[in-house]
């Protein structure tokens, strides 16, 4: 065997990576929310398409298709988060005046223009999430055909609303080493792809800077529910203890930020809405006091002032 | 494997039943030897590539893997060491070397509380598979002399890096000075572990079964449940424990355990177990210590080197 497996490139202070620096949470200068409010809350809804044909990728998305073509099952089941599932969420939203950001497949601005136009009439910001659940920025993708994913996704998205769209998240939460410079080339200001903090930290880029907001994985709706198959209800209590520990955390050290992130295709299930409307009441209504609910973009701001 | 490797049947340890064994006790009629392992670890972004075994599922950067074990050194240590601090718990640190070099404050905060460093390898992307005995004896001394550096003691215990393992890695880890291995998971008690040196040498219950990453990631646990085997697992030994000291682990990862949505189950879990009376709240190093000086005949102890 080689003695390339007994070299260390990079065994020195910090990471073995450009891309951000080292830090603790615990370390750094408290955060302070507006009101005192010891925790911020982002909720994200995915909205996804899934394609019926195309190539496999080299990494499947969370809920890709697994059956030979035609996956009818899997297909509709995605495609019923854009036809009733995010219905019910907006609904269920609008009612608890909640603020979550939208993170859309750029594909769905072709196919359901509808569906773009209601939730322009939202005040809700949007994210871009990649062209499909095809389009996955993982490995040695072509550099060209990345780019014209990026930017694809944000003509489409921006047709439909005039609000500027700083945010991304891609596809499985999965990145090739282009990624982070053709979204600052792009015009996006931050991602959600790295899960390594809770808080939002500078991002380093060939183009420049960007920030890393992290979109918690351990939390997800899909992880918890369809990869951990945990309860529903355990879902909302796990919800309810990570809250109560970090507004605790909160009060002590500094603001903190609880994001989760929610699947139409999932939660929007009649026998799982339920528990997001418990989760709502959990953190808005009961933890009302103690939680600062916003849209990402103002979270970074506050988080950056 | 390489060719000159030789498969044979495991000869570490000699067979005991866990009826009629010699009673163990511990320090001040203790039930149970308890200890927690939290694994410091650093796993890297682009190692070289192992034939034997690829460090990470997704292609280059393999972004989710090696954030969220970036997260447990950014996010979760100071959290799971609040609590430990909280119920008096020393943590034995299963420690990737070179951690030492990228975070030194964490080794830090650690050394203040007088916690117990053990090695870990280097990195938990470099494993044993594929290194001739010079180079694993070189690359187990290098996390030795490395650990030492930096916090004064030298290691003695080891767990191997992503528990990857040659015939020779005991041995080798005696050899260096090593007193403990957490590699071996056929006992609840302390047992004598036979090496090509003859020196001292102890297997300590580390545990897979309580391990939270086994437990989460493998067996997909809610976390509720996890603090629940956690108690029930602590039932059991302790209650054994009256007859013959037992010894129970809780292997913990800065990006499992620490998770807010996980820290409470953890919690309870120790808060229970260090309400009991009985509880000799330890760490690896003194059990093995103890156990080495004092109960040598009750684990099966031989002191001849084997041929």
């Amino acid at each position: 065997m080689s003695d390339e497996l007994l070299v260390y490139s990079r065994r020195d202070y910090g990471m073995d990576h450009d891309r951000y620096e080292w830090s603790m949470l615990q370390d750094r200068p408290p955060i302070a929310w507006p009101d005192g409010k010891p925790l911020a809350l982002w909720i994200n809804l995915s909205l996804q398409h899934f394609p019926l044909s195309g190539d496999k990728p080299r990494v499947a998305p969370p809920g890709a298709l697994t059956m030979p073509y035609p996956d009818l099952r899997h297909y509709t089941l995605r495609d019923y988060g854009n036809r009733v599932g995010i219905y019910r969420l907006l609904k269920l939203m609008e009612q608890y005046q909640a603020s979550p950001s939208l993170a859309i497949s750029g594909a769905l601005a072709e196919r359901y223009p509808q569906l773009l136009e209601r939730l322009a009439k939202t005040p809700f910001e949007w994210l871009g999430h990649g062209w499909n659940m095809l389009s996955m920025h993982a490995g040695e993708i072509d550099l060209q055909i990345e780019a014209e994913w990026i930017h694809n996704t944000r003509v489409a998205l921006e047709a439909f609303t005039d609000q500027p769209i700083g945010g991304w998240l891609s596809p499985g939460r999965i990145q090739s080493t282009h990624t982070p410079e053709l979204l600052v080339k792009n015009g996006f200001r931050y991602h959600c792809d790295w899960v390594n903090d809770e808080l939002p930290y500078i991002f380093r880029t060939g183009e420049g800077d960007m920030t890393c907001l992290p979109s918690s994985l351990e939390l997800d709706d899909v992880f918890v529910l369809t990869q951990n198959l945990h309860s529903e209800d355990s879902f909302a209590q796990q919800v309810m203890d990570a809250a109560d520990l970090l507004i605790k955390e909160g009060r002590e050290h500094g603001g903190r930020l609880l994001s989760l992130n929610f699947h139409p295709w999932l939660v929007g299930q009649p026998h799982r809405i339920r528990t997001v409307r418990e989760i709502l009441q959990a953190l808005l209504v009961e933890r009302g006091d103690a939680i600062w609910h916003t849209s990402p973009s103002h979270i970074i701001e506050a988080a950056q002032a | 494997m390489s060719g000159t490797t030789q498969h044979a049947e495991l000869a570490l340890y000699d067979y005991s039943p866990y009826e009629r064994r010699p009673k163990i006790e511990w320090p001040n009629g203790a039930r149970l030897a308890f200890w927690v392992a939290p694994n410091i670890e650093f796993y890297e972004l682009d190692p070289p590539l192992n034939p034997h075994r690829k460090p990470w599922p997704h292609p280059y950067p393999p972004v989710p893997g090696y954030s969220i074990r970036d997260y447990g050194n950014r996010v979760g240590h100071h959290r799971q060491m609040a609590v430990l601090d909280k119920y008096g718990v020393r943590g034995s640190i299963s420690l990737s070397a070179a951690l030492c070099e990228h975070h030194p404050e964490i080794i830090a905060l650690c050394a203040e509380r007088n916690w117990e460093f053990f090695s870990h390898g280097i990195y938990n992307t470099r494993y044993t598979y594929g290194l001739n005995e010079d180079q694993e004896r070189e690359m187990i001394e290098d996390a030795m002399v490395t650990i030492e550096r930096a916090v004064g003691q030298r290691p003695a215990g080891y767990l191997a890096p992503a528990l990857s393992h040659s015939n020779h890695t005991i041995d080798l880890f005696a050899e260096a000075g090593g007193l403990y291995t957490c590699d071996l998971f056929h006992d609840d008690q302390p047992t004598w572990v036979k090496t090509r040196s003859g020196k001292p040498f102890v297997s300590i219950p580390y545990s897979l079964e309580l391990n939270d990453t086994i437990a989460y990631v493998v067996q997909k646990m809610e976390p509720r449940r996890y603090g629940e085997i956690i108690r029930r697992a602590f039932d059991q030994l302790y209650e054994e424990g009256a007859e013959s000291g037992t010894v129970m682990c809780i292997p913990t990862h800065n990006y499992q355990v620490s998770c807010p949505h996980r820290l409470r189950a953890f919690e309870e879990a120790l808060e229970y177990i260090t309400g009991h009376s009985d509880v000799w709240v330890t760490t690896g190093r003194e059990i093995a210590e103890y156990s080495l000086t004092h109960l040598k005949d009750q684990i099966g102890g031989h002191s001849e080197a084997l041929a």
